[in-house]
């Protein structure tokens, strides 16, 4: 074999085993840039693949959990919350009604005690009062201008009767709201107010109404010695 | 020359021919490539040193690739694959460093 010929048979073959590499280098290259393929990867990297892709899963799915743990808590304090307004303010209703501090109206009587002789004292009127109480009223209001509260003082100067500092002219007009039929009884049975009323010269004259507005208000100043204890 | 154009013909028929590689010569595909890099080095080195032997490149190319295949093979069994065929890379790829400043004191003469 001449040396020229040796030296292309030598070039040839090693162009053959080139040609194979970069047959296989285009080959590996091609399979690498196969995106969201698995198949080229060994078994262990698969493997750690898919635990991290569970472990992750764990922690994601714990993570669930616990918002939503937290979102019920959340919710069951609002509502918890929202039943404490409600229940609050039903509370801040009843005691505005019972203080005064809140016109009320529903069924009741309207009380008028005419007075020409001026004979009428702020005891009968307290006497009033307290048989329209007895009978259960829940809000009173005298001459739309006297709320009755637990702290209305009745008293009398120079013959003018002073509700909590309101002078009132006969006629007297009581508003009473409750239960109209057990009010009117109140007024008018023997030996109440309506006989009181008429020794004195007056008259009093019951009117039962399906609505009565009790519109005047009591102001309330916070107590300035009384604190909340608790119970 | 020839070999310059043998390498163009591969890559050109890798690309246009699309080829699929096995399933089971996959993990072992990469770790050849680069073996065969290392060989053909070599080779270059090899000439330019004028001691260039085609018999030898021959031989030293397969040996390259099948040591290097062997080696990831049998990590796989070990179950250090992963491990060894990096160990392979990098030794590999140290070897090609030294090879390729071989070439360039050759033809930059630095």
């Amino acid at each position: 074999m001449s040396d020229d010929a040796k030296r292309r048979s030598a070039q040839l073959v090693v162009a053959v085993l080139l040609a194979l590499l970069g047959f296989a280098a285009a080959a590996q290259i091609r399979l690498t840039h196969q995106d969201g393929s698995y198949a080229g990867q060994r078994r262990e990297d698969l493997i750690e693949l898919l635990d991290s892709l569970a472990a992750a899963a764990e922690r994601t799915q714990k993570q669930i959990d616990e918002l939503e743990r937290t979102r019920s808590d959340l919710l069951s304090s609002s509502e918890r919350r929202e039943a404490a307004v409600e229940a609050a303010n039903e509370q801040l209703a009843v005691l505005g009604i019972l203080a005064g501090t809140l016109p009320a109206e529903g069924p009741g009587v309207t009380v008028t005690i005419t007075d020409p002789s001026g004979a009428v004292t702020a005891a009968s009127i307290l006497n009033g009062v307290e048989e329209l109480r007895d009978a259960g009223a829940e809000a009173i209001e005298i001459n739309d201008r006297a709320r009755v509260v637990a702290s209305t003082a009745f008293v009398e100067r120079d013959g003018v009767v002073l509700v909590d500092g309101h002078e009132l002219r006969p006629p007297y007009v009581l508003d009473a709201i409750g239960s109209s039929h057990t009010l009117s009884e109140a007024v008018i049975f023997p030996g109440g107010l309506a006989d009181e009323v008429s020794r004195l010269g007056g008259e009093v004259a019951v009117e039962e109404a399906a609505v009565v507005e009790v519109g005047s208000l009591h102001p309330v100043d916070p107590p300035e010695y009384a604190q909340p204890t608790d119970e | 020359m020839i070999a310059i154009i043998g390498l163009l013909i591969g890559v050109l028929a890798g690309l246009f021919l699309e080829p699929t590689v096995p399933l089971a010569l996959q993990p072992y595909l990469p770790i050849a490539v680069v073996a065969a890099l290392d060989a053909v080095f070599g080779g270059v080195r090899a000439h330019f040193d004028g001691i260039f032997d085609d018999k030898v490149f021959v031989i030293s190319f397969f040996s390259n690739v099948l040591i290097a295949a062997l080696i990831v093979y049998l990590g796989d069994q070990l179950g250090v694959g992963g491990q060894l065929s990096t160990g392979v890379v990098v030794v590999l790829g140290i070897r090609i460093f030294s090879n390729v400043a071989a070439i360039r004191r050759h033809v930059f003469h630095a």
